[in-house]
């Protein structure tokens, strides 16, 4: 748990830090942050509750209480990562905890998207790379540099061709990721769109 | 890419533009919220010095966290009474219309915009909530967002969003007695995976899906989330009308008939292309229950929980943590697990037609004295109509506690939780570890009936042994 937090802003286009591994498919946003916790009116506290009960119950040999892992900001999961609950409180808690990039076999859509949406990059790579990055992982500290710009990640010993989708590559990259002001822009293109669509008329009982 | 279908109407319909990234901004034709997903995003409007740009498009609830015995204000439990009380804020100081406890018409968002007739054909719907692909039944394109996405909704109306591929889930035949909508879909997440929808919208169609009602449509497209399908739908047809008109904010007199006109439009084209298509036998369901930690991991009622072996090298880590987690053996049969807990509800399996089927089991039946079993309406509406049939001296009679309404344990917000290991029967859409608000606690999904069933029995029972 890192003692100061601020939230990213603008353009991304380098994340530089230790990969933290954490093993499981089908890991799901319960357990990344248990319903109990989403009792709030702010997302500032989920840090420290992030896997909160996979914790307890490894007392102590979670990735997530590891001495050797608490600096880390990359991490790397298996496949389908995020599943479950659309609940932003998933990447926020990871967000507070120190997660700057997230490298995977798959994500689910919703927590895809909600990772946009807060400046969190999710590259995917080959389930057989993943695993050897979670091998290396094992045995010694792995520090990434990774460039958004080439969709590229490299430590001493490993070249990572990343993929993400490139629309949200250029997202971050232009900053875009924090989508409201760009889609305001459009203000005049939504009110078109109002205007046109035919339920809005057969509804107007609804104002 | 598909062509034609329902998901490529709508989506054209209703993008506004092309974003410089590549994606397309969407404009949300109706938006739901409630009380957990919310204030943040109503926060960070403020920091952003943003006003709600339609007001009326969107509507609000409270489900998560309220509790089910006791709905007096101030709520016991302190962290719930400031969520509400946010909520009441926000929706009055934005104008936003909010269906209060005691208004009639609270409950799970994902019943209470349908029995209203908000939730409508060719619609897009977004909502902070993950099981919004339940309106999909409706011929919508319904999909979960994230708080800054809810943010992005209330100051724009509008989402940043790639588009879906689709995939046919084509059901042949119909369904045999004493299987459910919940059945079929369990079965189809197993077949399919619980992330085979990635990247994708599911089409339900094919007779088994025509034949269902509107309610039994909800239980399928709320549960194609689980299959990783952020959206599923299925093309609406005179049940979907008819379920619509009278209710209360549904298109009225000459309106009805311009709406009743453009829907029955609405449809994938006979030569529509899709990105993919599959088919199945609905024929061959039988009563289904999860045995494992995603709700993938389920076997008919007479099946053994499978063998390390007999399963894809992809689901092999998934299954080891469930055998452990649930402290089930390979090979095990599911039929007379024990129970502990039955519960009943939620925006799977939380509506009327639900309460009526588990109802006509526990009829002149007793619940076990070892189980714990409550009934939880999915809204106000439910509620009383349950109350008008007399299902709720039915539940109550069994031995059932009769609750208020809300999400309750299916996610386990408020009081409502399972305590140590205990082992529910549930009709709710999750068997995820701790799920149930227990960090070790055990989540059996299945249909409302053989929830019922369970309860009697207190074991994993067929219900069909229990209906002629």
């Amino acid at each position: 748990m890192k003692s100061e937090f601020t939230p990213p802003i603008g353009k991304i286009s380098n994340i530089n830090g230790q990969c933290i591994s954490l093993i499981g498919n089908d890991i799901d946003t319960d357990r990344i942050i248990p319903a109990r916790f989403l009792k709030c009116v702010n997302f500032n506290s989920l840090g420290e509750s992030v896997f909160e009960d996979d914790r307890k119950t490894l007392k102590g040999r979670h990735p997530f209480d590891l001495e050797e892992n608490k600096n880390s900001s990359i991490l790397i999961v298996n496949s389908n990562f995020g599943c479950g609950s659309s609940r932003e409180h998933a990447p926020q808690a990871l967000m507070r905890w120190g997660i700057k990039a997230i490298i995977g076999e798959s994500f689910a859509d919703i927590f895809y998207s909600n990772c946009i949406a807060i400046g969190i990059p999710c590259f995917t790579l080959p389930k057989k790379s993943i695993e050897e990055i979670q091998n290396y992982c094992d045995n010694q500290f792995l520090f990434l540099e990774i460039d958004l710009k080439k969709s590229f990640a490299k430590s001493k010993d490993l070249n990572l061709n990343l993929e993400i989708k490139e629309s949200s590559r250029k997202m971050f990259l232009s900053g875009e990721w924090d989508a409201t002001s760009t889609l305001l822009d459009n203000e005049n293109l939504i009110e078109n769109k109002f205007n046109q669509l035919p339920y809005i008329k057969f509804n107007s009982h609804y104002s | 890419m598909s062509q034609d279908t329902l998901f490529d109407k709508v989506w054209d319909l209703h993008k506004v533009s092309s974003l410089p990234g590549g994606s397309d901004q969407i404009f949300i034709g109706l938006h739901l919220i409630h009380e957990v997903t919310s204030p943040q995003a109503f926060g960070a409007l403020k920091d952003k010095k943003l006003k709600v740009k339609f007001p009326d498009r969107t509507v609000a609830t409270v489900d998560h966290i309220v509790p089910t015995d006791n709905q007096s204000r101030p709520f016991k439990d302190n962290l719930a009474e400031q969520m509400i009380e946010t909520l009441e804020k926000n929706c009055l100081e934005h104008k936003i219309r909010f269906f209060n406890i005691g208004s009639g018409n609270q409950g799970i968002v994902h019943v209470v915009a349908p029995e209203l007739g908000l939730t409508q054909p060719g619609m897009t719907i977004a909502c902070g909530d993950s099981h919004t692909s339940t309106h999909g039944a409706f011929g919508s394109i319904a999909f979960g967002i994230g708080t800054s996405q809810v943010r992005d909704v209330l100051a724009t109306q509008t989402l940043a969003m790639n588009k879906l591929k689709v995939r046919q889930i084509w059901c042949d035949n119909k369904l045999s007695k004493g299987v459910y909508a919940k059945d079929l879909v369990l079965h189809i997440i197993n077949k399919l995976g619980v992330k085979a929808g990635v990247g994708f919208a599911y089409e339900f169609a094919g007779p088994a899906i025509n034949e269902l009602s509107m309610e039994e449509r909800m239980t399928i497209c709320n549960m194609s989330i689980e299959g990783g399908a952020r959206c599923g739908y299925i093309n609406p047809d005179e049940k979907t009308f008819s379920y619509i008109k009278n209710k209360l904010y549904a298109p009225k007199n000459e309106h009805w008939d311009r709406a009743l006109r453009w829907w029955e439009s609405l449809k994938s084209d006979e030569n529509s292309i899709y990105d993919d298509v599959i088919k199945l036998d609905a024929s061959k369901v039988e009563p289904t229950v999860t045995w494992g930690i995603t709700p993938g991991q389920s076997i008919s009622i007479n099946q053994q929980i499978p063998l390390l072996d007999n399963l894809s090298p992809n689901d092999k880590l998934v299954a080891e943590e469930a055998y452990e987690y649930m402290s089930f053996k390979p090979g095990q049969l599911i039929k007379d697990t024990p129970v502990d807990v039955c519960f009943i509800g939620s925006c799977t399996n939380g509506r009327i037609s639900d309460l009526r089927v588990a109802a006509k089991v526990l009829k002149g039946k007793k619940v076990s004295k070892n189980v714990k079993a409550f009934a939880v309406p999915g809204s106000e509406q439910v509620a009383t109509e349950a109350k008008q049939e007399g299902l709720d001296q039915i539940f109550k009679d069994s031995g059932f506690q009769w609750r208020e309404p809300g999400c309750s344990m299916c996610l386990a917000m408020n009081s409502d939780k399972l305590i140590g290991n205990q082992v529910s029967a549930s009709s709710s859409n999750r068997n995820f570890k701790g799920r149930q608000g227990s960090p070790s606690g055990r989540t059996l999904l299945m249909s409302p009936a053989m929830v019922a069933a369970a309860a009697i029995n207190g074991k994993v029972s067929d219900v069909r042994e229990f209906i002629n």
